[in-house]
C-alpha cells in the first residue's frame, strides 16, 4: 500500500554564523539531518525529542513552510517537495497544521467563525453560500458550541482555542495533519480532552497525524509508529508497541525514564536514568554518535564511526552501536 | 567586535554609494532640462547649448556622474576657459545663485545642525523624562498629564506652535525679540536668544511620540522576568528602575532617535521657514521654487549621508549596548 | 509537622484584581504552612492563583489594583505589614526565588558572574571584590557549572537552558536563604534535564536545611521530592496532603480527577485517555459555591450544597479537602479506584 506520506533523506541546513567581513555564513545548524519516514492513512506517527532536535523544523518541511535542502516528500505518491505556485496551494488542502501556542496561532482580530473558515475562502472548495453551515458543523466536530463562530478567541480557553485550532485544520478534509506539540501549552485535564478528541476524528475521518511532541508519554496512546529524534537525525523508529515495550537505543531509554511518573513509591529514582548535561548546540554536534557526550555506554568507536540505523526486529530500526538488545 | 564595526562601516560605504547614484539618476530623470534652467526665460537656445557642453549635460548619464564623484574628490571647474572653480568638495554650481553649491550648504547646514542640536536635546529631556515620569506613576495624574501632552502634541501642526510661540512670546509678550539668526562665532548670546523658540517648538512637537515610546517601552520591561528577579533579589526599586528597566527600555528608542535627528540635519523644512532660519529646509525649499537642480540633488544627497551614517551609528552602539546583538 | 512553629505559615490569604469586567479573585483564602527544612508542593493549573500567590509572598507586583488581606508570617513576623524598606531585606536574604524561564529571568545586559555577586552584595554591602568572586565561584561550583572562573564573564544568552537555571539557583541560594521558592522551575526545560534540576534543588536543600516551596501544575514533579502538597483550584485550595497519602488516598474530585488523568497517560495501552471535562470557571465574580461544581464527575453529586456553599476545608480520611461530599463516599470512591 501507497503510504499517504512518505519522507526520503529529508536534510535542512540553516547558515549560522557570520563572523566575517562580507557575512559569509561560517557554519550551518544541520536541523534535520537525514531523515526518512512513512506513514499510511489514518494512521498517527509520533515524532518525539527535546529542543534542538529538529522535529519543529521537520513539521515545517513537511507542510511546506519551508523548502528543505534536499531529500524528497511524496504525498499519497506524488512528490510534492518543488512544488510552487497553484500546485503548491492545491497540495496544502492535503496536508495541513495544528500548532502548539493555541494563544498566538489564532488572530485576535477574526472571529472563530472567520478563522475557521479561511481555508474554505482561500482554496473555494465550498460555495460561499455554503460556508457558514461547513463552519458550524466543523465547530460541531470539535466539540464546540456551533453558535459561538461570532466569539473571539480571547473569550475562549486554551483547550477550546486548541479545537478552534484543529477545526481549521479540518476545514479542507486533509489526508495529513501534521500536530506540533498540540497539548504541550495545555492544562493537564485538558490535554486528555484534546488528545481524545484527535483520536475520535480520526477513527471518524481518516486523516492521518503526524504527532510530534517532547516528550514520550504523550504520543503513547495516540501514535501507532514512534519516531525519536535527536539533534536532526532519528535514533529509534518503530511501532510504538514495540519501541515503549523494549527501547534498544540508549537515549529512548534515558527519554522514557525522564518522564516524572504521578506515584512517589514506584517514581522515586527508582531506576531511574539521568543523563548529565544538556543537549548540544546542533551549530558544532559531536563527532561520531550525536548521543555519545551523554550516553553512559559510549566507547571509543561512538566517535569516530556514526551509527546507522539497523533493523531490530519487529519492524523497528535504531541507530547505535552497543543498542540495549533483548536477553 | 572589531569586525563588526568593520562589516557595519564597510555596508555603510555600499549603501552611501547606491544612494548617491540613485538620487542623481533620479534628478537627472526629471522631464525638466537642466541646462535649460541656466539661464533666464528669454534664452537664446546657442547659450542653453553652450551651458550644456559647459556643464556636461550633453554626455551620458553615467559620465555625468563619475565627473560629479570626481568633483566631490577633487573639485571641480564648470566651463571651459573662463569657467568658475568650486574647490573640491564640489557638489556642483548654482547657475541661478552664481555659486559654487558646496558654499551654500556650508553656510546654511551650521543653522539647520544648530537648530537639530538643541532642539534634540530638548526634546530628549522631555520625551524621556515625562515619558518615565507617565510610566511611573501609571494610572495617576503625572500619567494623565503625559499622555494628554503627547496627544495634543501629536496633533499639532509644527507652523501651529511656531507661529502660536511667535504670537504670545514675541508680539503679545515682548519676552523675547523676534528670531533673527546669528552665527555661534559671531555672537553666542544672540545665537541662543534666536534659537530658543525653535528649539522649544520642534521639542515639543518630536518629543510626544518620545512620550509614548519611552512610557510604554518602561511598562513593558516592568512586566519581564527579570526584573522581577531583581525586586526578589532585593535591590532597591531605584536601582532596579534605572539598571534594569531603563536601560533595556531606552535600546529601541537609540535607534529612533538616531535616525530622526540624522534626517532633521538634512533640514527642518517648516521651523525654518516659519522662524526664517537661512538652514538647509530654507535652502531646499529655495530650490525647490527655482527648479535649482544642482541644488537639489546636493541638499538631498547631505540628507542621505547622513542617514546612513546614522543608521551605522545607531547599528554600532546597539552593538556595544546590547551583548546579544554583539556576538554574531 | 505541625508540632514546631512553621517557618512559613500563610493564613487565609486573599489576593484580588481589579479589571475592567469585575474582581478577579486570584486567591481567595488559602492557608498552609511550610515547615524548616521542608519541601512543600503547591500543584494548580494555569489560573489556579499559584503564582500570583507566590508574588504575594514576596510582595513582587503590589500595585494600586492589587488587594491583599490575610497574613503571611515569616519565623512569626507578618510580611505584609512590614514596611518596604525592611521587606526588602526579606527578599533574597530570607527568602529566594526560582523562576518558570531562566532565560527571561536572567537580566540580559549583564554578565552573570555580576548578577550573582550582585544578588550578594545587596545583602552583603561593601564585601571585598575578591572575597566576593570567591563567593561566585563557589556558588557555580555548587550547582556544577564547569569551568566557572571563566564562565562568569558570560552573558545568559551563551547559555543552554539547563545551565541558566543553574546559574539562577546559583543566585537564589547565595545568601543561603531559609525559605526557597522555586515557581515551575523544570518547565521550560528538557525532560532529561528536569530531573537533574529537580535533585539539584533538593541536595542543596539538605546541604543549606532551607525550606523548599515548589510550585507546579505536574503531579509527576511533585512525586519526585515532595512531602507536602496543597492542590489549588480557582484560587482555592481543594486538598491538602502528605504526598503519599494525595496519591494513594486523593480525596478531593479534583485531584482524583488529575490523578487519573496523569495515570492514564502512564499506562500502555493504547485507547482513550481520562480527561475532566469542561474548562477552569473565570475567576471573574465567581461565586459563593464549589468552584469544581460543573466539572465535578462524580456519580452522586453534585449535591444540592455545591451549588450554594462553599466547601470549607475538612478533614476526610488522611487528608484535608473542601468538599461537600460525605466522609464515606469519598473512601467509597478511593477503594474502587485508588486501591492498588
Amino acid at each position: 500500500m501507497t503510504p499517504i506520506l512518505e519522507v526520503r533523506d529529508v536534510k535542512k541546513y540553516f547558515p549560522s554564523g557570520s563572523s566575517r567581513l562580507l557575512q559569509r555564513p561560517t557554519g550551518q545548524v544541520k536541523a534535520v539531518d537525514g531523515v526518512s519516514l512513512s506513514l499510511q492513512k489514518g494512521k498517527t506517527l509520533g515524532v518525539v525529542g527535546e529542543s534542538g532536535c529538529g522535529k519543529s523544523t521537520l513539521a515545517r518541511i513537511l507542510t511546506r513552510l519551508i523548502e528543505p535542502s534536499s531529500g524528497s516528500i511524496l504525498l499519497d505518491g506524488e512528490d510534492v517537495t518543488r512544488l510552487s505556485g497553484s500546485d503548491l496551494r492545491r497540495m496544502r488542502r492535503d496536508i495541513q497544521i495544528i500548532f502548539q501556542d493555541p494563544y498566538s496561532s489564532l488572530n485576535p482580530r477574526h472571529s472563530v467563525g472567520e478563522i475557521i473558515a479561511t481555508p474554505l475562502r482561500i482554496q473555494k472548495t465550498v460555495a460561499k453560500s455554503e460556508q457558514a453551515g461547513r463552519v458550524k458543523e466543523l465547530m460541531h466536530l470539535v466539540g464546540l458550541n456551533p453558535e459561538h463562530f461570532n466569539r473571539y478567541p480571547h473569550e475562549f480557553s486554551g483547550g477550546q482555542r486548541q479545537r478552534v485550532g484543529i477545526a481549521r485544520s479540518l476545514a479542507l478534509n486533509p489526508k495529513v495533519i501534521v500536530a506540533d506539540e498540540p497539548v504541550s501549552a495545555l492544562d493537564v485535564s485538558i490535554q486528555s480532552q484534546i488528545l481524545n478528541l484527535m483520536q475520535e476524528l480520526q477513527t471518524k475521518l481518516q486523516v492521518a497525524f503526524v504527532f510530534i511532541a517532547h516528550d514520550l508519554s504523550v504520543v503513547r496512546h495516540i501514535a501507532d509508529d514512534v519516531a525519536v529524534m535527536y539533534l536532526g537525525k532519528i535514533v529509534e523508529l518503530g511501532p510504538a508497541r514495540t519501541v515503549y515495550g523494549h527501547p534498544t537505543h540508549p537515549y529512548t531509554k534515558a527519554l522514557m525514564s525522564a518522564v516524572p511518573v504521578a506515584n512517589p513509591v514506584s517514581g522515586r529514582k527508582i531506576g531511574r536514568i539521568v543523563l548529565t548535561g544538556d543537549v548540544p548546540s546542533p551549530i558544532d554536534p559531536p563527532s561520531g554518535c550525536r548521543f555519545r557526550t551523554r550516553c553512559w555506554k559510549a566507547q571509543d568507536i561512538c566517535a569516530s564511526n556514526e551509527p546507522e540505523l539497523l533493523d531490530r526486529g519487529d519492524g523497528r530500526v535504531s541507530a547505535c552501536h552497543f543498542p540495549e538488545l533483548e536477553a | 567586535m572589531l569586525i563588526f564595526i568593520a562589516r557595519r562601516l564597510l555596508f555603510a560605504l555600499a549603501l552611501l554609494f547606491a544612494v548617491s547614484a540613485f538620487t542623481y539618476v533620479i534628478f537627472a530623470a526629471l522631464p525638466s532640462d537642466p541646462a535649460a534652467l541656466t539661464c533666464g526665460k528669454n534664452c537664446r537656445p546657442e547659450v542653453i547649448a553652450m551651458n550644456r557642453v559647459r556643464l556636461g549635460y550633453d554626455k551620458p548619464i553615467v559620465v555625468q556622474y563619475g565627473q560629479y564623484l570626481k568633483g566631490i574628490v577633487k573639485g571641480r571647474t564648470y566651463g571651459a576657459s573662463e569657467g568658475v572653480h568650486c574647490p573640491a568638495p564640489s557638489l556642483g554650481y548654482s547657475f541661478r545663485k552664481h555659486q559654487c553649491v558646496t558654499d551654500l550648504i556650508t553656510r546654511s547646514l551650521p543653522v539647520t545642525a544648530s537648530v537639530a542640536l538643541g532642539a534634540f536635546v530638548l526634546w530628549m529631556l522631555i520625551g524621556i523624562g515625562l515619558g518615565t515620569m507617565a510610566a511611573l506613576k501609571r494610572g495617576r495624574w503625572p500619567d494623565r498629564l503625559a499622555t494628554g501632552f503627547s496627544v495634543v502634541g501629536i496633533s499639532l501642526p509644527t507652523f501651529f506652535v511656531g507661529l502660536l510661540a511667535i504670537m504670545v512670546f514675541v508680539i503679545w509678550t515682548g519676552l523675547l525679540p523676534f528670531p533673527r539668526y546669528e552665527g555661534i562665532t559671531s555672537n553666542p548670546a544672540k545665537w541662543f536668544m534666536s534659537l530658543i523658540l525653535p528649539w522649544f517648538t520642534l521639542a515639543i512637537v518630536s518629543a510626544s511620540s518620545y512620550v509614548r515610546l519611552t512610557r510604554n517601552g518602561i511598562l513593558e520591561v516592568m512586566n519581564e522576568e527579570f526584573v522581577r528577579l531583581g525586586l526578589a533579589k532585593g535591590l532597591r526599586r531605584r536601582t532596579l528602575i534605572v539598571k534594569y528597566v531603563m536601560r533595556a527600555a531606552l535600546l529601541p528608542i537609540v535607534t529612533i532617535a538616531g535616525l530622526d535627528f540624522a534626517a532633521l540635519l538634512g533640514g527642518a523644512v517648516i521651523t525654518e521657514s516659519v522662524f526664517n532660519l537661512p538652514g538647509m529646509g530654507k535652502l531646499s525649499i529655495m530650490a525647490v521654487n527655482d527648479s535649482d537642480l544642482p541644488i537639489l540633488v546636493a541638499t538631498t544627497l547631505v540628507a542621505a549621508v547622513f542617514i546612513v551614517i546614522a543608521n551605522a551609528f545607531v547599528d554600532i552602539l546597539y552593538g556595544f549596548l546590547d551583548p546579544r546583538v554583539r556576538s554574531y | 509537622m505541625t508540632n514546631a512553629t512553621p517557618l512559613l505559615s500563610v493564613r487565609d490569604l486573599h489576593v484580588s484584581f481589579k479589571t475592567n469586567d469585575g474582581i478577579v479573585k486570584a486567591v481567595d483564602g488559602v492557608s498552609f504552612d511550610v515547615a524548616n527544612g521542608q519541601t512543600m508542593g503547591i500543584v494548580g493549573e494555569s489560573g489556579s492563583g499559584k503564582s500570583v500567590m507566590v508574588s504575594a509572598i514576596m510582595r513582587l507586583n503590589f500595585g494600586t489594583d492589587v488587594i491583599v488581606s490575610g497574613q503571611i508570617l515569616l519565623n512569626g513576623i507578618d510580611l505584609l505589614a512590614l514596611p518596604e524598606s525592611e521587606m526588602r531585606q526579606v527578599r533574597g536574604r530570607d527568602i529566594a526565588m526560582i523562576f518558570q524561564d531562566p532565560l527571561s529571568a536572567l537580566n540580559p545586559f549583564y554578565t552573570v558572574g555580576y548578577q550573582i555577586a550582585e544578588a550578594y552584595l545587596v545583602h552583603h554591602p561593601k564585601t571585598p571584590k575578591a572575597q566576593v568572586e570567591a563567593i561566585v565561584l563557589n556558588a557555580l561550583d555548587k550547582v556544577g557549572i564547569p569551568d566557572a572562573r571563566k564562565r562568569i564573564k558570560s552573558y545568559p544568552h551563551e547559555f543552554s537552558g539547563g545551565m541558566r537555571q543553574r546559574i539562577v539557583i546559583a543566585m537564589a541560594l547565595i545568601n543561603k536563604p531559609k525559605l526557597l521558592i522555586a515557581d515551575e522551575p523544570t518547565t521550560a526545560l528538557d525532560v532529561t534535564v528536569q530531573a537533574q534540576i529537580l535533585e539539584l534543588i533538593d541536595s542543596l536543600r539538605e546541604e543549606n536545611n532551607s525550606a523548599v516551596m515548589l510550585i507546579t501544575h505536574d503531579l509527576g514533579v511533585v512525586a519526585e521530592t515532595i512531602q507536602q502538597v496543597m492542590v489549588m483550584y480557582a484560587g482555592r485550595t481543594a486538598e491538602y496532603a502528605a504526598v503519599q497519602d494525595l496519591f494513594d488516598t486523593p480525596s478531593h474530585p479534583y485531584t482524583q480527577g488529575l490523578l487519573r488523568a496523569v495515570r492514564s497517560f502512564d499506562q500502555s495501552t493504547r485507547g482513550s485517555l481520562v480527561s475532566i471535562s469542561g474548562t477552569p470557571p473565570s475567576l471573574i465574580n465567581l461565586p459563593e459555591a464549589c468552584a469544581f461544581r460543573p466539572r465535578c464527575s462524580h456519580e452522586k453529586g453534585p449535591l444540592s450544597a455545591c451549588a450554594t456553599q462553599r466547601p470549607e476545608l475538612r478533614t476526610i480520611g488522611a487528608s484535608q479537602s473542601a468538599c461537600h461530599l460525605s466522609a464515606d463516599e469519598v473512601s467509597r470512591v478511593q477503594r474502587e479506584a485508588f486501591s492498588k
